[in-house]
């Protein structure tokens, strides 16, 4: 009986097997490159609002506070957006002619509120409160990154699970001096051996539950 | 039936048994006495046995079923479809919308909490509502006022759900068209002008209970403004009975105000104080507070008894009577029958009187009383005369301590007799307030009964009907929808578009409580305002608003009416500053009225009783509101329909209720559809045995049966108002019930999970307890805590736990509903519960015990244990339930995937799965609801209770602001918080001076199955009855 398959076929039944493991394993890494990146993340990807308020001018520049829009960042869940009439403090009286912050002069004209496009969002089984993370030392830049430098806000961190679990099991690294919170300095712990004295002094406890977070 | 299914049950209760090698506790469960569930779980019926056995029933029945599958696969692959599309990048798009102007003490993020009321009926709770961004999300009760003392019941719960029902009525309409408000005022304008050169004579109004002083002070003015209008009323439940008896009794109708805290001793005469309905929630707390006993085991044999008892006489067993230390079941028209011979009993001579009775002559007691010759109680059926000696024996012991209280059914004979008891043993006053009724119609309003004869004799040209269904709740012989006709304008102001509605020309979309201005008399006399919570959602009108359209200014708001109300009447100067005040506290202040002093008219006697009682062997029917949908006005209110009803665990559904004599005498089983005959009128029901209910009386409750309701009440139940006559609004005597041929399915939650007759609820006599104080931890082995697999866990920081006292719980179903409204847990309809596939995290298991006819009956409600060697965790194969750092068996619904080992793996069986797609995601009013605090599950997800971990972090996060520990008691779950018999500790067990930890510390704190060794951190303490020790060898 002759032979079937030509005695090459060993070959391409051999680089088949390997191929299609190299493959599977490729695919693997390419989906989780594709998930870690940020055309899944919309890390670093800077959102259109519908008026180009600039963080870099108002922080950076005019050295506003962070509280001084984001109110409730020390006593609520949510850090809180600016009303309409926190704009008109100052742009009543600067720029009140400026075709640019016309929207912001219309909201307060006919009371309809500005619709800002969201930056940070987190999925809705995920529950995250800024009081807590505020008073324990946490600042603003250490997830937000270096807002004074952003003229228009994108995200700084991925908001992805581990991202939030390496700083939920070593807080004495991401940790700042609570008068340094609302600095654009980077977290003490991240250089020196402060953290650790922090994490003492704030009572820091590393909080892995699920139902930290998930509930 | 008992007795041919004995030997069987015993074999299944042998072959049935506990875990391997606990041969001790079963021998103990061979000598106690069985706990059952069910006659057919007594009776070891082949269905039961199967559906122990099963954990879901029938599951994956869309997966069975031919066309189910077919849908199901398609769905299943659309949503694959959108799941690709979805998870590509995170969702695009969301905005944030700030205020313009921000309102002072608003912080996005941090719910706002109001003081208002909800109503229902003659009887009000006064309430805190959360406000989450702006919409109402969670009624919680008013934790200081004296009617609610924090707690709520199950209707104040749901109505919530009410609010959001998307079936409410949403517009005017006039002959079923919409029209524009302003087109009604018209027309109520111009009728105005007609009646009011006849002085109103064609005018009526009729109302509901008018618990609002605003309201009657409208209604007064308008009968000045038209004298020869009048005002009826018309409530399908309510206390005339009562009012009646007291007014026999007093020459005044005033209400009697129960103080159960002062009384060691209570006797029920059909009535059901715990249940749902007026007071509830005050008599729950005074009662549960002398039910536990917390004197620690070593002074327990010193400690002074502070424990009450408690008797009950009635028909059908209700939450009252599984209470009882001693329930009489005797029927409802028996009962007078018990009232005289206990009034008998009061004032036989002979018998040596404590000292602090007062010395009401024993002659005038007699004549008062009119029980002629009362030297020996007259025989009662259902109570033996031993019964009657040792009740009565007992009343007069405790002379002022003792109170006797009758239900709204009874005739206001009793209701009269009744007073003159407490007035004899000298509870009144003490034990028993009166003070005028809170209901301003019950006195000042014309009957319904007139109305309807005016109505006859086309006396009514205009006809404004205030809240109410009187359509469908009114007496059917008095056929109030065909008189509607002969009205020329009629005008119906509704939630939702009724029977009434229908029949009205013009109908009018109310606003809800939470969405409206208006005020309220509580029980206690004291004044709430209701404040709204939400713009009402359909520019709904309130009553306030449509009295205002028949004077000069009917443009005014219910604000505008209630504030200018109360602008004269709030003591003091500065009226802004008592209204602002008033509006936070959520009670005027200074607005309570005293009680009032009363005193007994004679010759009660020379009258004659009411009714008469049945004749013995003829069948009679007792009308009872329902726990669930009230007289029908809760009937599109999916939370209260699929919430099992105390005692029958029936959902969806009434039922004519039987005991099991009656039923076999009848040749009547469960499920089977006869036919209700009661004085010519006809209605088939199915029928329901219930062990327990007198024989020879048929229980049906109100509210069912609506033809015009919206997609959740539709096709629940039988229509009782259809037999339901003016002469018998609550007894009917001389009906016929006949077997139709027929099946109907009820689904009741009674056989779910069934734990097969293992100690589960602990319970024994005071005596006893006293004796043995470690009686329920002797019931069952525990084994030692180092025989596990798992490694020990240290609970550094807290380790939260619950224990849940037995001898409180009346078994009320507060908890659950409030659960549902914090977890936003859905409901799944009457096929679902069939197939045991409803969601609730906490549910209220009920026991019988000992003889068919006259059990014991036990609740138990059953969240989840969080075992410390959790069953459920062992198996997740994906890590979805975890053990977390203080001892919560965490799940995470993101990674669930459905495997249901968990559940499978559940001895306690308090675990849900979302089989389909429950929760409502569609609906616009439905997302309004959702507590955001809580994930909303899809399908393909299980769920249980949490400790609700929500409301752990909130505190949690608070106090790591303020850098303080979490202080005991902090943390309420929503259970524990709406527990109106204060059941339920919920604490940290790692700091000794917790509540908690003192429950857990108690001798009665024993864990269920613990034999499992599974180490809940949900303990119970067992339950305790105080029977009268003269009556050791009765029921």
């Amino acid at each position: 009986m002759p032979q079937i398959f030509h005695p090459s076929t060993n070959t391409i039944a051999r680089v088949s097997l390997f191929g299609a493991l190299f493959l599977v394993g490729g695919l693997l890494w390419v989906l989780v490159t594709v998930q870690r990146s940020s055309f899944t993340t919309r890390q670093g990807v800077p959102v259109t609002q519908p008026i180009p308020f600039s963080h870099q001018h108002h922080v950076g520049g005019v050295g506003l506070d962070c509280r001084f829009c984001h109110t409730s960042v020390e006593t609520s869940a949510f850090a809180g957006i600016p009303p309409t009439q926190t704009c008109m403090v100052c742009h009543s009286q600067l720029w009140k002619d400026s075709p640019t912050l016309e929207p912001v002069r219309e909201s307060y004209r006919t009371g309809v509120s500005l619709q800002w496009n969201r930056v940070h969002n987190l999925a809705d089984f995920v529950y995250f409160d800024h009081s807590v993370h505020v008073a324990k030392g946490v600042a603003c830049l250490t997830c937000h990154g270096h807002v004074d430098q952003m003229p228009l806000v994108y995200k700084n961190a991925s908001l992805q699970m581990e991202w939030c679990l390496e700083c939920h099991r070593h807080p004495e690294k991401y940790l700042s001096p609570k008068e340094a919170v609302f600095k654009m300095t980077p977290p003490a712990g991240a250089t020196s051996s402060d953290g650790a004295e922090l994490v003492k002094r704030y009572n820091v406890r590393t909080r892995t539950d699920c139902s930290t977070c998930h509930r | 039936m008992m007795d041919e299914t004995h030997d069987l049950t015993r074999d299944a209760a042998t072959a049935g048994g506990s875990a391997a090698g606990a041969t001790r506790s079963q021998e103990r469960l061979e000598d106690a006495p069985r706990q059952w569930r069910s006659l057919e779980d007594l009776a070891g019926s082949p269905e039961v046995r199967e559906l122990v056995e099963r954990e879901f029933p029938e599951q994956a029945s869309e997966w069975d079923d031919p066309k189910g599958r077919r849908q199901f696969l398609q769905l299943m692959g659309a949503s694959l479809a959108l799941a690709g599309l979805a998870r590509c990048s995170e969702p695009l798009g969301e905005k944030i919308v700030p205020f313009v102007r921000q309102p002072e003490d608003y912080l996005p993020g941090k719910p706002l909490r109001y003081a208002t009321a909800i109503r229902l009926g003659h009887t009000t709770h006064p309430v805190l509502v959360t406000s989450t961004l702006g919409r109402p999300s969670k009624i919680e009760g008013n934790p200081e006022h004296p009617e609610s003392l924090g707690a709520t019941n199950v209707f104040t719960q749901a109505s919530l759900l009410t609010l959001y029902d998307p079936d409410r009525s949403k517009t005017v309409t006039n002959l079923g068209g919409i029209r524009p408000y302003s087109d009604l005022l018209g027309v109520i304008h111009e009728a105005a002008q007609a009646q009011r050169a006849a002085g109103g004579a064609g005018l009526r109004f009729l109302t509901a209970a008018v618990t609002s002083p605003t309201l009657a002070a409208q209604i007064q003015d308008l009968l000045r403004a038209f004298p020869q209008a009048r005002w009826h009323r018309h409530e399908p439940v309510d206390d005339d009975h009562a009012l009646d008896g007291a007014r026999r009794a007093f020459g005044q109708p005033v209400e009697a105000r129960l103080h159960l805290d002062q009384a060691d001793v209570i006797l029920a005469l059909d009535a059901d104080f715990l249940g749902a309905g007026p007071g509830q929630v005050r008599h729950a707390k005074e009662f549960a507070a002398r039910r536990r006993v917390t004197a620690e085991a070593a002074d327990l044999k010193d400690a002074p008894v502070t424990m009450n008892r408690l008797y009950v006489a009635e028909s059908m067993p209700t939450i009252t009577g599984s209470m009882a230390d001693h329930r009489l079941r005797v029927r409802a028209s028996d009962v007078a029958t018990l009232a005289r011979a206990v009034a008998a009993g009061l004032g036989i001579a002979g018998v040596a009187r404590p000292a602090d009775i007062p010395r009401l002559a024993e002659a005038d007691l007699a004549a008062t009383l009119g029980v002629p010759g009362a030297n020996r109680p007259a025989s009662v059926p259902g109570v033996s005369e031993a019964q009657l000696a040792g009740l009565i024996q007992d009343l007069r012991k405790h002379g002022a301590r003792s109170v006797v209280v009758a239900g709204p059914a009874q005739p206001p004979d009793v209701h009269a007799l009744v007073h003159a008891m407490n007035q004899a043993l000298g509870s009144a006053g003490s034990a028993v307030t009166y003070h005028p009724p809170a209901d301003e119609a019950a006195v000042s309003a014309a009957s319904f009964a007139d109305l309807a004869t005016d109505m006859g004799a086309g006396r009514v040209q205009m006809l404004v009907i205030l809240g109410g269904n009187p359509v469908f709740t009114s007496p059917i012989d008095i056929a109030f929808g065909e008189r509607l006709a002969k009205v020329g304008l009629t005008i119906h102001l509704g939630l939702h578009d009724d029977e009434t509605a229908a029949r009205c020309q013009w109908h009018v979309n109310e606003a809800h409580d939470l969405e409206s201005w208006s005020d309220v008399r509580c029980p206690d006399g004291s004044v709430t305002i209701l404040q709204p919570l939400i713009e009402p959602l359909y520019h709904g009108k309130t009553a306030h608003e449509l009295l205002a359209a028949f004077t000069d200014r009917p443009l005014r708001t219910s604000a505008e009416i209630v504030k200018e109300y109360w602008s004269t009447r709030m003591p003091g100067g500065d009226f802004d500053k008592r209204w602002r005040r008033a509006l936070h506290d959520g009670v005027v202040e200074g607005s309570g009225r005293p009680a009032l002093p009363v005193s007994l008219r004679g010759g009660l006697g020379a009258q004659t009783p009411d009714a008469a009682a049945s004749s013995a062997g003829e069948l009679e029917l007792v009308f009872r509101p329902d726990a669930s949908v009230y007289d029908g006005r809760f009937a599109n209110n999916g939370w209260l329909q699929e919430l099992p009803r105390p005692i029958t665990k029936l959902t969806w559904d009434n039922a004519a209720i039987l005991s099991p004599a009656t039923a076999r005498r009848l040749h009547l089983q469960s499920e089977d559809m006869a036919q209700l005959n009661v004085g010519g009128r006809r209605l088939r029901v199915a029928v329901w045995v219930l062990p327990g209910h007198a024989d020879d009386s048929v229980t049906l409750h109100l509210g069912y049966g609506r033809d015009r309701v919206g997609r959740v009440g539709r096709h629940a139940g039988f229509n009782a108002y259809a037999v339901r006559s003016a002469a018998a609004r609550w007894i009917a005597s001389a009906v016929r019930l006949e077997p139709t041929g027929g099946r109907y399915p009820l689904s009741v939650t009674q056989e779910h999970g069934s734990m097969e007759g293992r100690p589960l609820v602990r319970h024994a006599t005071l005596t006893h307890f006293r004796e043995h104080p470690d009686f329920a931890r002797e019931m069952e082995e525990t084994p030692p805590a180092d025989l596990t697999m798992t490694p020990p866990v240290t609970y550094e920081g807290h380790a939260w736990a619950m224990a849940i006292d037995l001898a409180a719980c009346t078994g009320c179903n507060a908890c659950t509903i409030a659960c549902q409204a914090e977890n936003n847990i859905p409901i799944v309809g009457k096929e679902q519960v069939k197939v045991n596939r409803e969601m609730h995290w906490i549910r209220v298991d009920r026991y019988f015990e000992g003889a068919m006819d006259a059990p014991e009956i036990y609740h138990q409600p059953i969240p989840c244990m969080q075992c410390e060697n959790a069953p459920c965790e062992q198996v997740c194969p994906v890590a979805a339930t975890v053990h977390s750092s203080e001892g919560l068996n965490d799940m995470v619904y993101n990674r669930c995937v459905g495997t249901r080992y968990c559940a499978n793996n559940c001895p306690y069986k308090v675990r849900r799965f979302n089989f389909l797609q429950y929760n409502d995601f569609t609906s616009p009013t439905a997302r309004l609801l959702f507590n955001p605090n809580v994930t909303v599950r899809t399908r393909g997800v299980m769920e249980k209770c949490t400790y609700c971990v929500q409301r752990i972090n909130a505190a949690r996060n608070v106090a790591e602001v303020e850098s303080r520990a979490i202080r005991d008691g902090e943390i309420q779950t929503a259970c524990q918080q709406v527990c109106p018999s204060d059941a339920i500790v919920f604490g940290d067990l790692n700091d000794p001076s917790s509540r908690v930890a003192k429950a857990k510390a108690q001798p009665r704190n024993y864990g269920l199955l613990s034999s499992l060794n599974t180490r809940p951190r949900t303990t119970y303490l067992a339950a305790l009855k105080n029977p009268n020790p003269d009556l050791k060898d009765q029921a």
